[in-house]
């Protein structure tokens, strides 16, 4: 068994979710490289090679891979991928955008959002918004898989791999970058928070979101968003949790003025305890929650941030 | 242009579903089924592309049931010029949609092709961006915006730390999140011309795709479900209670 890691990184950081995928490529066992493509990528590199359990990082330094783009990226993993029996991915944006390029290129299935690792070719994955879990296995002579990060626990540090740079192959004539625009926060990134609040459409506006903003602070937690929220532009849809947002499964979850909808529900259920502060006793987030409060969130809130 | 636009049949996202007492499968038997909401809002973009004159044709193509052809006429009857139902009854993974896809827009020859993001049943995420790769077309997965300039498509993506924006060569594939339009409802002079559009139906042996897969699916599951929990009467109790009995903050 031999596995390749495609890592994940912003801003010339490694991203927190490289090590989880680490943890899950260990679970299937055998030889773990992590592949760092981008540009001017020494501390990613470094930072991939001190992960416990890497073997080997590669290298593919270049300009056309700057931007993390699918079409150069794939490409890329499609010429490594002769070294491997798997391929995994943090199933981020960057992990969906790319891995299932790879796959179709190289003629096998993908297997999505895996929760648990049961064999080297066997693995739970959750399907209808988080409400079955279905067991699959692949028989393709290579495994292509994106991994849920909060259903594995991050390796430590203490590794040396070897750091190698990889022949790439740099031409994409087909796509270009142009620009992004993101979100600035001082906060801790969604979906590796140990603590998340997230407001809903009680919550009334984008203004009334500095509620949330004072307790966040005082727990080190990251601020989320239901879909309904997002919609009726109270906040950026980056911050949404959910089945066609972020899934999470932070130490605790705070939903306030959340109804709680399956499709929010697939994206924190998985939560160790959730907390409900909600208006309407009736509201199927309290049949989730551990803890639940009834009332109005705008004399709750300050009443909490006062407390904490 | 001339736009493709995939769908898929699914079970409708409000209904709450069962695992089969064997555990093989979903129970899919008389349970509401409806278009799946990306594929709506794909059918949506490709209608608006028409309508600022940019894209000529509209067709509509879905694998799938014999049953599968209602979610074609509803895309027919929201603007679609025309439909291909390519029809098994087989369990069809993300690849051979992909290649029988991938067939069609072999025929078809389209400027853009429109899916969404993912299936609200497999969640797969996975089918357009293997189209792309088979078809050896760039690709702008989970678009907020599509806009021409210039020959190029230019893609607006949601990205996890916000948003990112892509110039795509045609032909492209392009696949859609949530945020990209707000779909229109068909009004009923629409579904009853829809009836009569036509409507073209091919067979994967047709198309000379097969459509085994490398994946068997062993089971199904129901997760483990959450015990209900308490409900407090004031924030001092919750705070109490978070810190001594949760023991979380």
């Amino acid at each position: 068994m031999s596995i390749l890691i495609l890592a994940e990184q912003h801003d010339g950081e490694l991203a927190a979710g490289t090590a989880h995928v680490v943890a899950a490529a260990r679970a299937i066992g055998g030889d773990i490289d992590v592949l760092v493509a981008g540009e001017g990528v020494d501390a990613v590199a470094q930072a991939a090679a001190g992960l416990d359990g890497v073997r080997r990082v590669r290298v593919a330094d270049d300009a056309v891979y700057a931007h993390q783009l699918a079409e150069p990226l794939a490409a890329l993993l499609v010429a490594l991928a002769d070294d491997y029996t798997h391929v995994l991915a943090a199933s981020t944006t960057t992990g969906k955008n790319v891995l299932p390029r790879l796959a179709a290129l190289r003629d096998v299935a993908q297997i999505s959002d895996i929760l648990e690792v049961v064999s080297d070719d066997t693995f739970k994955r959750p399907i209808y918004a988080g409400n079955a879990i279905a067991t699959v296995q692949s028989s393709d002579p290579l495994k292509v898989i994106t991994v849920r990060t909060t259903a594995f626990d991050a390796v430590a540090d203490g590794g040396s791999a070897a750091i190698e740079p990889v022949a790439a192959d740099v031409s994409n004539a087909s796509s270009r970058f142009i620009g992004e625009e993101l979100a600035q926060s001082d906060r801790p990134e969604l979906g590796s928070a140990k603590i998340v609040i997230s407001g809903g459409r009680g919550m009334g506006s984008g203004d009334n979101f500095k509620l949330l903003e004072g307790i966040a602070d005082k727990l080190g937690a990251a601020i989320g968003a239901s879909r309904a929220a997002v919609d009726a532009g109270f906040v950026p849809n980056d911050m949404q949790v959910g089945q066609t947002g972020k899934i999470v499964a932070p130490e605790l979850y705070i939903a306030v003025g959340i109804s709680g909808a399956i499709q929010h529900l697939a994206g924190m259920k998985d939560s160790k305890v959730i907390v409900a502060i909600n208006k309407d006793e009736d509201a199927p987030i309290f049949q989730v929650a551990d803890y639940g409060l009834v009332g109005d969130l705008f004399e709750i809130l300050p009443a909490l941030e006062q407390k904490l | 242009m001339k736009v493709l636009v995939a769908v898929k049949r699914v079970i409708d996202y409000n209904v709450k579903i069962r695992v089969k007492p064997d555990h093989s499968d979903v129970d899919l038997t008389n349970v509401k089924m409806a278009m799946n909401p990306f594929c709506e809002i794909a059918v949506e973009e490709a209608v608006r592309l028409k309508e600022q004159g940019v894209a000529s044709e509209i067709v509509a193509v879905t694998v799938g049931p014999k049953a599968a052809q209602e979610q074609l006429r509803t895309a027919l009857a929201l603007g679609a010029d025309r439909a291909i139902h390519v029809e098994t009854e087989a369990r069809v993974e993300s690849l051979a949609v992909s290649k029988l896809l991938k067939a069609v827009v072999d025929e078809e020859q389209p400027d853009l092709v429109i899916l969404g993001k993912q299936a609200i049943d497999t969640d797969n995420n996975q089918t357009g961006q293997m189209l792309a790769a088979l078809s050896g077309m760039p690709q702008a997965t989970f678009a907020s915006a599509v806009t021409l300039d210039n020959g190029e498509l230019h893609v607006t993506r949601e990205i996890d730390g916000g948003l990112q924006t892509v110039a795509l060569t045609l032909p492209a594939v392009v696949t859609t999140d949530l945020r990209l339009n707000e779909p229109r409802y068909a009004k009923l002079p629409d579904i009853m011309k829809a009836k009569k559009k036509p409507l073209e139906s091919k067979t994967p042996e047709a198309l000379g795709v097969s459509v085994e897969s490398g994946l068997k699916l062993l089971g199904v599951e129901t997760p483990a479900e959450r015990k209900g929990g308490v409900k407090v009467g004031s924030v001092d109790e919750l705070v109490e209670k978070l810190k001594t009995e949760a023991k979380v903050l």
